[in-house]
């Protein structure tokens, strides 16, 4: 009997894993004893955090992307396809093209969406740059503000890739200063709760930074409606921003089949945060934006979630107990502005501590940029 | 402060979930609920016990009651 290993996404998450498992699982592979098949709907894989660097004309939207078959091993099965159902009772996922797909194991690594449109307004008078159209669309914008009020709006959380939002005012400081325009740019910063970051230790960390940079704040500001003529944001606390440029990191969701399935809300996947398997259906595992686990949706922890999976997932192959864990464990460069950045390396149990920012840890950055793919393939 | 006496319209249970995802999940819910409404959020995180009062005091909503139970408190937030 061979047992079918389906991976839904081909994200960080979901290559690293497939790779992971062809690397770990090569015996079972080649004896037809496991089948891995990834699922995606694009035939692309695509790097999200290049989109930062996008609208300061750093990076191109297409740095961030390479066919998925280049990347992942040739013993797994690629499917470029579409899921429209997952039943977790019958072990089987339907699909938009092809016929139902039976599985053994089950990992959700299906990542986030944007919902611009839960705001009133914001998807006609906001911008973003977490999403490729977004980081375009933005570029074009930022080039051609030379003065006015750049406002920076948290509205989504839980979002991608937490530190973005302070490393683009930070970014956007340096960025109008150097072009000696940061006198005519007023920068505000909008967060949702009483600090400028969920994580206590960060936020600390960074409100310093932003007061000595003059970049305003706007805590417990959550954005109820934008007015794209008026060009004004309001919150659900009563405060209303004037802005000449909006910037919003904008509502998150998963994708729906995760609550048509019972696995969980919003998109997200219940699940163990420390064995990664799903509270409501047997041999399914959610990695990733997609795992609940209250760890930020970013890359590095999809990075390691995949490797604690593959091994477990090889473990319950082989009829052994499984015994790794995740940990909690997240690692994350924090720019500061365009030639310096900070890091954090945290888990369920320590707390992060910002390092002193540092030119070293910009190129760092940007060489773990360059050396992604690398790690999507499985090799670093 | 005491429980209300009306069902909550809608029940957040956070427990488990670290900050400050509570607090998140109950402005979530607020959002969703109309005017009158009271949102009953269940949360175990230390935190929550001044996040909650802060948020829902900024935002001019009412807490009706914060109720002590084994291991954790419910939150009884009515929207203004």
């Amino acid at each position: 009997m061979t047992d079918h290993v389906v991976i839904l996404g081909g994200g960080t998450g979901g290559t690293v894993l497939a790779n992971d498992l062809a690397d770990r699982l090569e015996t079972e592979l080649a004896t037809d004893k496991v089948r891995v098949t990834l699922l995606n709907d694009d035939p692309d894989h695509v790097y999200k955090p290049v989109w930062l660097y996008v609208p300061f004309g750093q990076r191109e939207p297409e740095d961030g992307r390479r066919p998925l078959a280049d990347l992942v091993d040739d013993s797994v099965d690629v499917r470029i396809d579409r899921v429209t159902d997952i039943d977790t009772d019958t072990r089987q996922l339907r699909t938009r093209r092809g016929p139902a797909i039976e599985y053994d194991y089950l990992v959700l690594a299906t990542g986030s969406t944007l919902a611009p449109a839960e705001i009133s307004g914001l998807a006609e008078g906001g911008h973003d740059y977490y999403s490729e159209s977004g980081a375009k669309t933005l570029r074009e914008e930022l080039l051609s503000f030379t003065g006015g009020e750049l406002v920076l709006s948290v509205i989504g959380s839980p979002h991608m890739c937490p530190a973005a939002p302070l490393e683009f005012v930070f970014m956007a400081d340096d960025w109008f200063r150097e072009r000696g325009l940061r006198d005519d740019v007023e920068i505000t910063y909008t967060y949702p709760i009483q600090r400028v970051h969920g994580n206590p230790h960060i936020a600390e960390w960074a409100r310093p930074l932003m007061d000595d940079r003059d970049i305003n704040v706007e805590t417990f500001f959550n954005a109820e409606a934008v007015d794209p003529e008026a060009e004004t944001i309001t919150s659900m606390e009563g405060t209303e921003l004037d802005y000449d440029l909006l910037v919003s990191i904008p509502p998150h969701r998963g994708v729906d089949l995760i609550e048509e399935a019972d696995l969980g809300d919003n998109g997200w996947v219940d699940v163990d945060k420390h064995t990664l398997e799903a509270d409501h259906a047997d041999r399914v595992y959610a990695i990733g934006d997609a795992a609940d686990t209250g760890v930020p949706k970013a890359g590095s922890v999809a990075h390691y979630q995949a490797g604690v999976l593959a091994q477990r997932l090889a473990s319950e192959v082989r009829g052994r107990p499984a015994t790794a864990t995740y940990d909690g464990k997240t690692l994350c460069f924090i720019e500061t502005g365009m030639d310096a950045a900070s890091f954090v390396e945290f888990d369920y149990e320590q707390p992060p501590s910002p390092a002193p920012p540092s030119q070293k840890l910009h190129w760092s950055k940007l060489a773990y940029n360059e050396s992604y793919w690398l790690t999507a393939r499985g090799l670093l | 402060m005491s429980t209300p006496d009306t069902d909550p319209a809608a029940t957040v249970d956070a427990r488990g979930a670290a900050c400050p995802g509570p607090l998140m999940d109950l402005i979530g819910k607020m959002r969703e609920v109309d005017s009158g409404a009271i949102v009953c959020l269940l949360s175990d995180n230390e935190q929550s016990v001044t996040d909650v009062p802060e948020w829902v005091e900024e935002a001019g909503n009412e807490l009706l009651a914060v109720e002590e139970r084994e291991d954790h408190r419910a939150f009884y937030v009515e929207k203004q």
